[in-house]
């Protein structure tokens, strides 16, 4: 007696397809869905106040150290304190009410809640001032946020993002004096000197 | 003797009882799949179940609030974790060195044990996988481990012991795997031509992939089974030792140590035959099996547990020589003061405070089974079931000694510590035990739990000089059975 139909008899190239094509699909799934690139890439949070790069460095032509002053001494690229906005708006649109969160800052000396838009893995040790000394200019790594009313990520902040460039940093070097500048391109009086950094590219270089 | 003389003649008996058939050795092992399952199965089953709720419950806990509620604190960051992932991964060895090693050296014994310690192995890793799984405290991340394509630059160090670990064990999971499967298929063919129920007759029809028995099936399967057997008898060796590596590749003492391999791979076999004994004990009064795992076997398996305690018991020794002899202060520190407990007080003068775990390692692991020098212990159930828990017990504080003993106390007296479990580490660890008897009650009761067809080739029927040499009288037959 017969206990399995006929077509069983295909099912060793079925599972045999089966399992070649899912292995496959697990490796594409892996590498496309689980990259910074799409996990991170275009990340923009709402923040407490409508806060327009766009209109304070594109328009206005503010430096980046102006509000994020500690840049360049600090691992972290500090969030300015209310003070610092109102050193502007206690005079400027001083009525205006998108910044009403921040006159209830002044007032109550809460900390406005700005949302974080880069994050870092927690075993990650990054130095922005070690960074900015080496000469990596702002938009390198955060785009042109001259042009963001809202700042997004820009750069698939992986692994293999800042890899490519520790082993080979020269193409993102910049003078020290053009760091926050928005639009400087290289020309070819600097691209010869540009190999006085040596990144690290070890695991304890970042993972510490 | 040639290998021509019959077998009585060399002053040997068969395996199996006198008189036993075929059919009788048919009825008996596919017998425990058909009939309804003994009480005992019952309540082990009902504690099995239990625990492997405790170890989902813990499990659980640990992925919701991360491992720091485990003990595991700076300078011991590799605890009972990494202690449970040895201690199972051991056990697994017994499986492959008795199906592998024995099998290639013709050892017929084996066929009465050889699927129960394949299935003990298979189980005792998945078991042992699962530590180091949680143990890397993301285990969604996990998938770091293989070398899987990715966007992320991510990719395995590869002069990392830890990840030859990784391939180690998976290697060994997947041979274990094959092999275990391969042998049974014979025997799943069985079950499925004496099933009265379609759906039986479908789902061990299935796992017997068509088996009928024929002439060339079966050459090509002892081939096939040879092959594997060859394979799966490097894994033995390399897997403990490759386990092993993760300690000796390292700086510290009591870790830094080039006898590491063989003396693992030797506790391995050792604790694996220990298990192997236990749970064989219990499942032959549960389904009655005395007939096929006899006294003899059991002391055949006595003589190897003796044999492997002198070689890890050689090790210990020779761990502390060369900690004498290398005259390095920390090496003697480890060794003299944290494990034996005395040769150089601390600061305080006081003893180390995990020696009394080394005095568990050595009483459980070297004096215990020395009871087996005698014929009287060898062949007495309760002895050997008492120490064949010991061994198991002893073998486990091994890794504890030597995992926690090294970690507690290193180079810098003002970076020592020592090591608490919490009800969490106690919790998981029983917990696998569920897992590791569930999975184990569930094929005793389902598959064949013998080798049917390796267990009749043992009949005197399949001696090929049968009608030879009968005797006439069975006045020669089994030598006198010591009562159990």
């Amino acid at each position: 007696m017969q206990i399995f139909p006929r077509e069983l008899n295909l099912l060793p190239l079925v599972l045999g397809v089966a399992s070649t094509l899912a292995s496959i699909a697990v490796i594409g799934v892996v590498w496309y869905y689980f990259s910074p690139a799409n996990l991170q890439v275009g990340y923009e949070p709402h923040q407490p106040i409508p806060y327009s790069h766009r209109l304070h460095v594109g328009q206005l032509g503010l430096d980046c150290r102006y509000c994020h002053s500690q840049i360049e001494r600090s691992h972290e690229a500090m969030i300015p304190p209310t003070q610092t906005c109102m050193g502007c708006h206690d005079i400027v649109r001083k009525d205006s009410p998108a910044l009403a969160p921040l006159r209830a800052s002044w007032a109550t000396n809460d900390p406005v809640p700005w949302v974080r838009v880069h994050k870092l893995p927690g075993h990650v040790y990054f130095d922005h001032s070690a960074h900015l000394a080496a000469g990596v200019g702002c938009v390198t790594c955060h785009g042109r946020i001259d042009r963001m009313d809202v700042v997004h990520v820009d750069q698939p902040i992986s692994m293999e993002w800042c890899l490519d460039c520790h082993r080979n940093p020269a193409p993102n070097l910049r003078p020290p004096s053009e760091i926050t500048n928005m639009t400087w391109q290289p020309d070819k009086t600097w691209v010869a000197t540009a190999d006085s950094v040596n990144p690290p590219t070890n695991c304890s270089g970042c993972h510490r | 003797m040639s290998d021509a003389t019959p077998i009585k003649a060399i002053g040997e008996t068969y395996l199996l009882p006198e008189g036993t058939t075929a059919h009788d050795l048919t009825e008996l092992i596919s017998g425990v799949t058909e009939n309804k399952a003994p009480r005992g199965w019952w309540v082990l089953f009902t504690l099995a179940l239990l625990l492997l709720g405790l170890m989902t419950v813990c499990i659980a806990y640990v992925l919701y609030m991360g491992i720091g509620v485990w003990g595991n604190n700076s300078p011991v960051f590799w605890a009972w974790d990494i202690t449970n992932f040895v201690w199972w991964i051991g056990i697994g060895h017994a499986g492959t060195l008795i199906s592998a090693i024995l099998y290639l050296f013709r050892q017929k014994w084996r066929t009465s044990i050889n699927r129960f310690a394949e299935a003990m192995t298979v189980f005792a890793v998945l078991c042992a996988g699962l530590f180091p799984a949680l143990h890397t405290g993301r285990p969604w991340f996990d998938y770091y481990l293989f070398p899987i394509p990715n966007q992320m630059a991510m990719w395995p160090n590869f002069k990392s012991p830890l990840m030859w670990d990784v391939f180690a064990v998976s290697t060994y999971l997947t041979i274990s795997v094959i092999f275990w499967y391969v042998g049974l298929i014979p025997d799943l063919a069985t079950v499925r031509d004496r099933s009265r129920s379609l759906l039986r007759k479908r789902i061990y029809g299935f796992l017997a992939l068509g088996w009928r028995g024929s002439h060339r099936g079966w050459q090509h399967y002892e081939r096939a089974y040879l092959i594997f057997a060859g394979i799966s008898t490097p894994l033995v060796l390399s897997v403990h030792s490759v386990v092993s590596m993760d300690f000796a590749t390292s700086v510290l003492p009591g870790w830094h140590t080039t006898i590491f391999p063989p003396y693992f791979v030797a506790g391995a076999v050792f604790s694996g035959f220990g298990l192997v004994l236990t749970l064989m004990l219990v499942v032959r009064s549960v389904f009655g099996m005395h007939s096929i795992v006899s006294i003899r076997h059991l002391d055949l398996m006595n003589k190897f547990l003796l044999a492997t305690s002198m070689m890890v018991a050689y090790s210990y020794a020779m761990e502390f020589f060369i900690a004498w002899y290398s005259g390095d202060p920390y090496e003697w520190w480890v060794f003299y003061h944290a494990r034996v407990g005395w040769a150089q007080p601390d600061h305080l003068g006081n003893w180390g405070p995990l020696w009394w775990s080394w005095y568990w390692m050595v009483t459980c692991n070297c004096l215990v089974p020395q009871v087996f020098w005698f014929k009287r212990a060898r062949t007495s159930v309760p002895i050997m079931m008492v120490a064949s828990i010991f061994v198991n017990i002893g073998m486990w504080f091994e890794r504890f000694v030597i995992i926690v003993g090294a970690l507690h106390q290193d180079f810098l007296p003002s970076a020592w510590g020592t090591f608490h479990p919490t009800w969490i580490d106690v919790g998981v660890y029983l917990g696998t035990f569920g897992l590791f008897l569930t999975l184990f009650l569930l094929f005793v009761r389902w598959i064949p739990m013998f080798g049917i067809a390796e267990l009749k080739g043992t009949l005197p029927g399949a001696h090929p000089d049968l009608h030879h040499h009968e005797e006439p009288s069975p006045a020669l037959a089994a030598e006198p059975s010591p009562a159990e």
